[in-house]
């Protein structure tokens, strides 16, 4: 084991005294079951199963083009969008297929929230109104707006910075609030689960840090999946974490687990060979 | 310690002296250009203006290049040919601009605005009659086209960027075929699918419905422009966020390509406002004041202006040229009404 990956445990084994995984009481999370997915003929993704206990943090690691991104893209349904998109296998959410017949697929995304590795606010409309755009959205009923926008803001970390501007345009904050702006507002529609799409890759180090620690705050209270390209932040953040890996052919899992063990003890030589930086 | 004060420069400006060595070429162009006019065979305004473009190109590229040498050539010839250009296109629209003004505010009175032609013959004296008849009715006939032509122009847009349906190739090639149309075809295409054989007779109306087969298209293809500018993040957000694709595109992507939409209408405007062609057989042309766009005939200001034109008498003409200049104020204040109404929401 070379210094890189045994720094890299370090991080994980703080985080992993810091909470004892899998024990938060809600729900029954999430589970993928043999999921595979395919653009057009190319199959992309091959055969994925990985169970999410609630209140976990897991990161999905991996090189380029591995399908971390696929793979959390047919969690809620946004795969289907690519025209030629297939896939195969279950998504259960509390114990139902998301892709059962009859399944209603905006309220799937509603319990499953995703951020995207670009932060994109709604140009035309305010801070405020961009919180709270998915109340309009999916047409909810709230009692207090004012209440839950503030209570999005803070639980995102944005509202000291934003409080007295909420009505200003979300086109005028940094690249690190605008993101932190798109965490506030998926978590206004109350999902289970939140879907982070390398939520730190546009970012600089100061507000990566923010959202880390917006994501140890959030996990208190929701499953959280991320995909990161940044070691250290999955050693930082996850509580699991899972590797994936193309060669050559479709993306497969290789190896999943408690994160402590993927970077220190993993099973599998080429999940040591990336976690210790050998390639990819 | 001293404080050394610090002004703001700009560097990258030009200095007096090269703004000096730019007038300078002007000028000796012009005066080149001049004696050559008057000395030579060369006459008139078209031989000024190719002796001044020419002396003053070759005039530019030694200046550009004796101070920045030979790598300047291709960049001064360059930036000299697209100065030309935009004069080119600039000449012809400020002439038309100031024929209009300088010819047609001759005509210019007060009970233009207040008569018709009802009482008063082309052939009268300009003071007599006026032209509120044609001035409703342009206004009815925009009116009209637009309620028609923009909604179904903008969805037909949604429908090719954002459904993408079944037959949305076809209905592009329809939307290109239909932007060819010669306008008068759209008239003659009203007259004898609508005016012959339905109860429509040649009005206001019927005349809408010939202009608005000419905005559609034009609608359509720059409102599907503006949507495919709105970025997919957007879309992918919305969606992600549990709504349907309805609601995603009417509170995310119309209000994000809202300026863009407000040019599309703006441009379909432009697009039909000034056409004759295909109000010949669907609008009658009225003398008369009519309120009444489904019923009897009414006049427009392109109709006024051409039937001025063909009478050819000194005071018909003279109501011709009062007539383009009414439509271009009233064009352009439906522009600059559509751009503050429009630009107010989203601040800059």
């Amino acid at each position: 084991m070379n210094n890189a990956a045994s720094s890299l445990a370090d991080v994980s084994k703080q985080r992993a005294t810091q909470k004892s995984p899998g024990s938060a009481p809600m729900g029954t999370g999430l589970e993928a079951r043999g999921v595979h997915a395919w653009f057009g003929s190319h199959l992309a993704l091959e055969d994925v199963s990985l169970d999410f206990a609630a209140g976990t943090v897991t990161a999905l690691i991996g090189p380029s083009g591995c399908g971390k991104s696929t793979f959390i893209r047919t969690i809620n349904r946004m795969h289907e969008f690519i025209p030629t998109a297939a896939m195969a296998g279950e998504v259960l959410l509390d114990g139902k297929d998301v892709y059962a017949p009859g399944t209603d697929v905006t309220k799937i995304r509603l319990q499953i929230g995703m951020v995207f590795q670009k932060p994109n606010p709604f140009p035309s409309m305010t801070i405020g109104e961009n919180v709270l755009s998915g109340i309009k959205l999916a047409q909810l009923k709230v009692d207090n707006k004012e209440e839950l926008l503030e209570e999005c803001l803070v639980r995102a970390g944005l509202w000291n910075e934003v409080k007295d501007r909420l009505g200003a345009h979300a086109g005028g904050l940094s690249g690190g609030q605008q993101q932190r702006l798109c965490i506030a507002r998926s978590l206004a529609v109350q999902p289970k689960v939140l879907l982070m799409d390398e939520p730190c890759s546009a970012l600089d180090p100061g507000s990566t840090l923010r959202i880390e620690e917006t994501i140890s705050e959030l996990s208190k209270s929701m499953t959280i999946i991320i995909v990161t390209h940044n070691m250290q932040q999955a050693a930082r953040v996850s509580d699991y974490t899972a590797f994936f890996l193309s060669e050559g052919g479709p993306g497969r899992m290789i190896e999943v687990g408690p994160t402590t063990e993927i970077f220190t003890r993993p099973r599998d030589i080429k999940t040591e060979n990336y976690v210790s930086g050998r390639f990819g | 310690m001293t404080t050394i004060q610090v002004k703001p420069q700009r560097p990258w400006k030009a200095t007096p002296r090269d703004m000096g060595t730019t007038a300078g070429v002007i000028l000796l162009s012009a005066l080149a250009s001049l004696l050559l006019v008057l000395g030579t065979g060369l006459k008139g305004k078209i031989g000024f203006m190719v002796c001044f473009i020419l002396i003053s190109t070759i005039l530019q590229v030694v200046v550009g290049v004796r101070k920045f040498g030979r790598k300047a050539l291709g960049d001064n010839i360059a930036s000299s040919l697209i100065y030309v250009g935009a004069a080119i296109v600039f000449l012809p629209v400020f002439s038309i601009l100031y024929m209009a003004v300088t010819k047609g505010a001759a005509g210019l009175h007060p009970s233009l605005f207040t008569e018709t032609m009802f009482n008063a013959s082309f052939l009268d004296p300009i003071d007599k009659g006026g032209l509120l008849h044609s001035l409703v009715g342009t206004l009815y006939l925009i009116s009209i086209a637009m309620i028609i032509s923009v909604p179904m122009g903008i969805l037909t847009a949604l429908y090719l960027t954002e459904i993408r349906g079944p037959g949305a190739g076809f209905i592009q090639f329809i939307v290109q075929a239909m932007s060819g149309v010669p306008s008068v075809v759209a008239g003659l295409f009203i007259f004898t699918s609508v005016i012959l054989i339905s109860p429509l007779k040649a009005s206001g109306a019927a005349g809408a419905l010939a202009l608005a087969i000419l905005m559609i298209p034009t609608v359509t293809r720059t409102s599907q422009e503006v949507l495919l500018l709105v970025p997919h993040d957007l879309r992918e957000a919305g969606l992600a966020l549990g709504a349907t694709q309805w609601k995603t595109v009417a509170t995310i992507v119309v209000p994000a390509a809202r300026n863009g939409l407000i040019t599309a209408t703006i441009l379909g405007v432009a697009r039909i406002a000034g056409e004759t062609a295909p109000l010949i057989f669907t609008i009658g042309g009225a003398d008369k004041l009519n309120l009444n766009p489904f019923k009897d005939y009414q006049s427009a200001l392109p109709f006024y202006v051409w039937k001025g034109l063909v009478l050819g008498t000194p005071e018909s003409l003279q109501r011709a040229w009062t007539g383009i200049l009414v439509l271009l104020v009233l064009v352009l204040s439906l522009f600059i009404a559509a751009r503050t109404l429009g630009g107010k929401k989203m601040g800059k």
